[in-house]
């Protein structure tokens, strides 16, 4: 299919991306909590008329538009940037993966982009009741527009409703509603959307806390904090559980993945999660080193975590790599070489086809079909190739975690403190709070991780590893992309903090 | 009911969707246009805030539809979207850049403690309206101009030309194209603000954007004469009946007579454009932009129909002529397109939301006043 392929290249092009879509994630979550947070604000406003939750929401609508503009800026280089760097992906499953994002186009970012409008300069232009929908509207198209991409990007992480044209070489849509409500696209998308409006609450949180700390603003402050608390540990909650499916269905679909952010080498059952570990980083497969110098481990919860039993048996890296015949588990061993059956037999078929030869291609064709289901496993060298980065995917699962219990308990206590009126004088919780935004910050950025560095090697799970996917271009090209984009984020990003800084610094209108 | 249609036909109609959505994106363009005039019509603060906030509450759209434009193709024709992204790399690469610092701009320009200063974000929407506007000009040129780049057995893209697609600002067509485009959009933006700004607190900024109008107008006509002399006297690829690809002397001239609606388009488009420009310059009317707008739209329409019907391909290959690309081999599948077009359905509910939204936000010129509660 492709006759080298030039790994420096490959890891610049996913350096790229795992750049661009980094520095996205630093603002699309605030803008997908924040937009509801500040909905919540005006609702209260347009009820009691109570002038100071007017200045309370546009206080928070200002800095919601200073990220707003920057994740608009970051997002559509994450769009186009499929088209320029990977070109073969696109073109194999343009018919699936486009659909989604021309959609999101349609019915998500001119919701989003119409309405902002209105929330933003209408105050004065439109009714009361009129913006107040509008404000909703934002927030509705921009969680719309999560949807479509994050139903895209379940698609890559489980390759449903399609098929594979051998004429064609390409992936191809039968079934839309598979892909759109595939198990993955739903987990993804409340799991991603609920982190997000804990991450807005926790920002809001942070900010108000420093104000308190400052003893400034100390009305607003508290009804900020009150909202954004309440708000912020639903959402947590409703992350513990979605998280939970999230991690079953990588059980299920993507046991890899799973068996990577455990760095679960060995497979066993019951099977303990762990709690806490310090990798030992000099572990390879199949050598006798222990995996951990320390580990601190919930007895039979990975088994619970991922076969919904308490014993269920959880394949560990050297079984998905090479295989467990006891436990009835194929190994990318295997799968290579059923893989490098399904490449020949593409290859034989496309050749038979263009000499015309029908036996031939009728053939080459039955052999494919029945193995293509390993057709990405052709492409590797080395069955090892199958497996992503343990140790990113370690310690970002277990930090995502560990922070995302962390949360719940710092939001109980501010509900509890902020009910009694007794948060000004709660100053070690408004110090522990000023902080917070920064570890959700982390909590994001290494759920994401989880996310996508799991899902490495593959561009589609099992079908096309990103070594394929990629467009043809010398390494120099896209690293030098790579550091226009870094140093061009990085001057927007250091705008955005001061620019952010000092309008927090400035604080609202005073009532 | 769409299902039963043939593939030719969706593919038709999804060229017939995307042409629109260029179409609406060369109006939009007014934003690019206007954010230009800031360097040379706007000559006080308060003419440089009244120019910005009348723009920054559309500037999301032309944002929005350039998006949809991506996404349409992506969808519909994924080949093209693959072979133009992947192969003529720096153009694109460059053309988004120029609209990652835009989006930013409107919003940071006034903020104290900006990083780059008031200028630095000026310079900003200057280099999208000018840079940004003629690169995509020079890239929609290739659609006639073609490319070098060949497709392998597996139509993955191999691009043959060392400057990796920023050789298409090299070519005096797709030049014209960008430079007849950024001086179309300076004649809208001028027409979009006479149309939005309440002149009372800036009398001396109406006349200047009048002046520009008339004179943007005038360089614009020179590139568009060029154009189109050039498409009617340019070769072009054609597709024969057994699907071989090649050259056609007057390839675009045979195109736009084979279908009289390419004609009536094309006139009728420069002619609402010349009569927004006249009616604005000598008879001091403020609602130039709805006729220059359509007028805009209409050539749009025929330039994408030009280049995508009558078996014409709508990006040759240079290099390789039998790789080039026409809306029939680059396209998604049958059942995509048809979901796709179920989707599209939605559009005109789109389109009715937005003009509600536009005629209740603009109902009231843009005045100094109205900047004291929230401005850029």
């Amino acid at each position: 299919m492709v006759e080298t392929i030039d790994i420096g290249m490959v890891n610049w092009s996913r350096a790229l991306f795992a750049l661009t879509a980094m520095y996205h994630w630093i603002f699309a979550p605030l803008t997908l909590g924040l937009s509801w947070i500040i909905a919540f604000y005006e609702t209260i406003y347009y009820r009691t008329g109570d002038e100071s939750w007017r200045k309370l929401t546009k206080f928070w609508m200002k800095l919601f538009g200073i990220n707003f503009a920057i994740g608009v800026a970051t997002g559509i280089i994450l769009e186009f940037e499929f088209g320029t760097n990977w070109s073969n992906y696109s073109w194999m499953v343009g018919d699936i993966f486009g659909a989604p994002l021309a959609i999101e186009g349609i019915a998500a970012f001119f919701l989003e982009s119409t309405f902002f409008a209105v929330m933003f300069f209408g105050w004065n232009r439109v009714s009361k009741r009129f913006h107040l929908v509008s404000t909703y509207m934002v927030a509705i198209g921009s969680n719309l527009s999560a949807l479509w991409i994050l139903v895209a990007n379940a698609w890559m992480q489980y390759p449903v409703g399609m098929t594979f044209n051998p004429d064609t070489a390409r992936f191809e849509m039968q079934d839309i509603m598979a892909v759109i409500f595939s198990p993955v696209a739903i987990s993804k998308f409340t799991h991603t959307t609920s982190s997000s409006f804990l991450f807005a609450s926790l920002f809001v949180v942070s900010v108000s806390s420093w104000y308190l700390l400052k003893q400034r603003h100390l009305k607003m402050a508290k009804r900020s904090i009150l909202v954004a608390s309440v708000f912020g540990l639903v959402a947590s909650l409703y992350v513990v559980f979605t998280g939970d499916e999230a991690a079953f269905q990588d059980a299920r679909h993507q046991p890899m993945k799973l068996a990577a952010f455990e760095a679960h080498y060995v497979g066993d059952s019951p099977s303990g999660l762990i709690a806490f570990g310090i990798m030992n980083p000099n572990k390879e497969l199949r050598d006798d080193r222990n995996a951990f110098y320390l580990k601190v481990k919930f007895p039979r919860m990975l088994s619970l975590l991922a076969k919904r039993t308490f014993d269920g048996y959880v394949p560990g890296l050297e079984d998905l790599i090479y295989g467990n015949p006891n436990e009835g588990i194929m190994g990318a061993v295997q799968k290579m070489k059923r893989g490098k059956i399904a490449v020949a037999s593409l290859a034989d078929y496309k050749a038979a086809k263009l000499n015309d030869d029908i036996l031939a291609s009728k053939n080459a064709l039955e052999t494919f079909r029945a193995h293509e289901a390993y057709f990405g496993y052709g492409f590797f060298e080395q069955p090892e190739q199958a497996l992503p980065s343990v140790g990113i995917m370690f310690y970002s699962f277990h930090i995502m975690a560990g922070l995302g219990f962390l949360f719940i308990l710092i939001f109980i206590l501010f509900i509890v403190f902020g009910f009694k009126d007794k948060l000004s004088q709660t100053g070690w919780l408004l110090k522990l709070g000023v902080p917070l935004f920064f570890l959700g910050f982390i909590a994001q950025e290494a759920g994401w991780l989880v996310a996508e560095v799991g899902r490495q090697p593959w561009a589609i799970q099992s079908m096309l590893p990103v070594s394929i996917a990629r467009t043809n271009l010398d390494s120099g090209t896209v690293a030098a992309t790579f550091f226009i984009f870094l140093g061009l984020f990085t001057i927007l990003l250091i705008a955005e903090i001061k620019i952010m800084l000092t309008q927090i610094q400035h604080g609202p209108e005073e009532v | 009911m769409i299902g039963s249609l043939d593939l030719s036909t969706l593919q038709a109609i999804w060229w017939l969707l995307v042409s629109v959505i260029g179409a609406l994106f060369l109006f939009l363009q007014f934003v690019q246009g206007g954010q230009t005039l800031l360097l040379d019509v706007a000559k006080t603060e308060d003419e440089k805030t009244l120019i910005v906030n009348s723009l920054g509450v559309k500037w999301e759209l032309t944002f929005t539809t350039l998006v949809l434009f991506g996404g349409a193709i992506f969808a519909a024709f994924p080949k093209l979207y693959a072979t133009s992204f992947g192969g003529a790399y720096w153009v694109w690469i460059a053309i988004l850049l120029t609209f990652v610092i835009q989006a930013v701009s409107y919003e940071y320009r006034k903020k104290p403690n900006n990083l780059l200063g008031q200028k630095g974000y000026e310079i900003f929407l200057f280099i999208n309206g000018s840079v940004g506007v003629l690169l995509i000009g020079a890239a929609v040129g290739t659609f006639f101009t073609g490319a070098n780049f060949e497709l392998n057995e597996y139509n993955f893209v191999t691009w043959t030309h060392p400057l990796r697609g920023l050789e298409a600002a090299f070519n005096y067509f797709n030049i014209s194209l960008g430079l007849f485009l950024v001086f179309n959009a300076r004649v809208l933006g001028s027409l979009y603000l006479l149309n939005n700004i309440d002149f009372n607190s800036a009398p001396d900024l109406e006349k200047r954007l009048r002046q520009s109008t008339g004179m943007n107008f005038l360089i614009e006509f020179v590139f568009l004469l060029i154009v189109l002399v050039s498409l009617i006297f340019m070769s072009g690829y054609g597709v024969t009946e057994d699907g071989e690809i090649e050259i056609v002397a007057y390839k675009y001239a045979r195109n736009l007579i084979a279908n009289p609606i390419n004609i009536i388009l094309l006139l009728g488009g420069l002619g609402l454009v010349i009569w927004s420009v006249f009616i604005t310059r000598f008879r001091s009317a403020n609602h130039g932009i709805w006729f220059g707008g359509l007028g805009t739209i209409l050539v749009g329409l025929t330039v994408f129909f030009l280049v995508g019907y009558n078996n014409s391909c709508i990006y040759p290959s240079l290099t390789h002529p039998q790789a080039s690309l026409t809306i029939y081999n680059a396209s998604s599948t049958h059942y995509t397109l048809t979901a796709m077009t179920y989707v599209a359905m939605i559009i005109p509910f789109v389109f009715a939301y937005i003009v509600y939204v536009w005629r209740a936000m603009d109902f009231k010129k843009l005045s100094l006043d109205d900047l004291k509660e929230k401005a850029y």
